[in-house]
């Protein structure tokens, strides 16, 4: 059985090497350009595999869109052109940072939010914690003390 | 303090009712931004005829299915019947994209399997797909008479979404000038 990781290792590397070839095959005559293309497509998902980028990818799809992606940048266009592009058609699932907007402000927010609560939940615990302890009393127990206090209280000023 | 010791339960049965709802959810289904919008420009052959030429000028003035096929989507050949009776059917036209596809492997599946299409076009890079945000074969739009896409049908249609969907979308349009 302990052969089974392996054979996994072995099939992902074997991917990993794939994906590495494919995108040596765009070559750019401008460094700036590359660098460029090199962050895009790995900032832009695969939407036939939805949890690769199209870097990763080696699906037709993300091949394509690998083309395109070097077709425009070779055009001059910028980094926001090309997500623009690709959001204005497979929505912004396709970009791996959503932009801050109106139904984004949750996702963003979320986390803050959530930090907050436990802080002020964390707070109020240990305040709780180092108080004194109080103990309860009832009516019966109540009206006893008073007695008490009051036999108390006549006994001293009888002296 | 007994309130208080319903607060985990609480925090539980809200977090099951949020995970169910993921759960109904398909991922795949990513809803498109083109609707409401003019469908975007191609011009291409036909796959029947190559000297003949396919457009988005083709959808105006009609409501027009288009329906993006390739010979090698396994699904295809799953809803390509529904097609067929469809365009026997009902007058609305439909419009192949055939996408990323042979050509020889187009007509043969055209003539083996019947043709529901007025006309294919054939995209065999694939660069109009992706125009349209095509990102699993089959897909369907429903265009208005003005050109603007109104209705798009991830994966292959099936009865209930022709019946249930497409056919009172389609009536609709039909009323729009």
């Amino acid at each position: 059985m302990k052969t089974l990781p392996l054979i996994w290792t072995l099939l992902l590397s074997l991917f990993a090497f794939n994906a590495q070839a494919a995108f040596n095959t765009y070559q750019f005559d401008d460094p700036e350009k590359q660098k460029r293309f090199d962050y895009l497509i790995n900032e832009l998902r695969c939407t036939v595999c939805q949890n690769q980028t199209i870097a990763d990818s080696n699906a037709s799809l993300a091949k394509d869109l690998r083309d395109k992606v070097y077709k425009m940048v070779q055009e001059g266009k910028n980094e926001q052109q090309v997500k623009d592009f690709m959001s204005e058609r497979f929505t912004d699932f396709v970009l791996y940072r959503p932009p801050v907007k109106k139904s984004t402000y949750p996702l963003y927010a979320g986390p803050f939010i959530m930090l907050g609560l436990g802080i002020i939940f964390l707070v109020i615990y240990i305040r709780k914690r180092t108080q004194s302890p109080t103990v309860e009393i009832d009516e019966h127990e109540h009206q006893r003390i008073k007695a008490m206090l009051q036999e108390e209280h006549k006994e001293n000023t009888h002296d | 303090m007994k309130l208080r010791a319903l607060i985990p339960l609480a925090t539980f049965i809200a977090l099951v009712i949020l995970l169910a709802i993921g759960l109904t959810r398909d991922p795949k289904k990513i809803p498109s931004p083109l609707i409401g919008k003019p469908a975007p420009a191609f011009n291409l052959p036909a796959v029947l005829q190559p000297q003949q030429r396919v457009s988005h000028e083709d959808f105006l003035g009609k409501v027009t299915l288009f329906n993006v096929w390739a010979s090698w989507c396994v699904a295809c050949r799953e809803e390509h019947p529904l097609l067929v009776e469809f365009a026997k059917q009902h007058q609305t036209p439909i419009i192949g994209l055939n996408y990323k596809d042979q050509r020889n492997d187009a007509i043969r599946w055209l003539q083996a399997f019947g043709n529901p299409y007025i006309n294919s076009a054939f995209d065999l890079s694939g660069t109009v797909g992706i125009d349209w945000g095509v990102y699993g074969v089959p897909e369907t739009f429903l265009v208005d008479k003005k050109g603007i896409i109104r209705y798009k049908q991830i994966g292959p249609v099936t009865s209930d979404v022709i019946n249930d969907e497409i056919l009172p979308m389609i009536r609709k349009l039909e009323q729009e000038s």
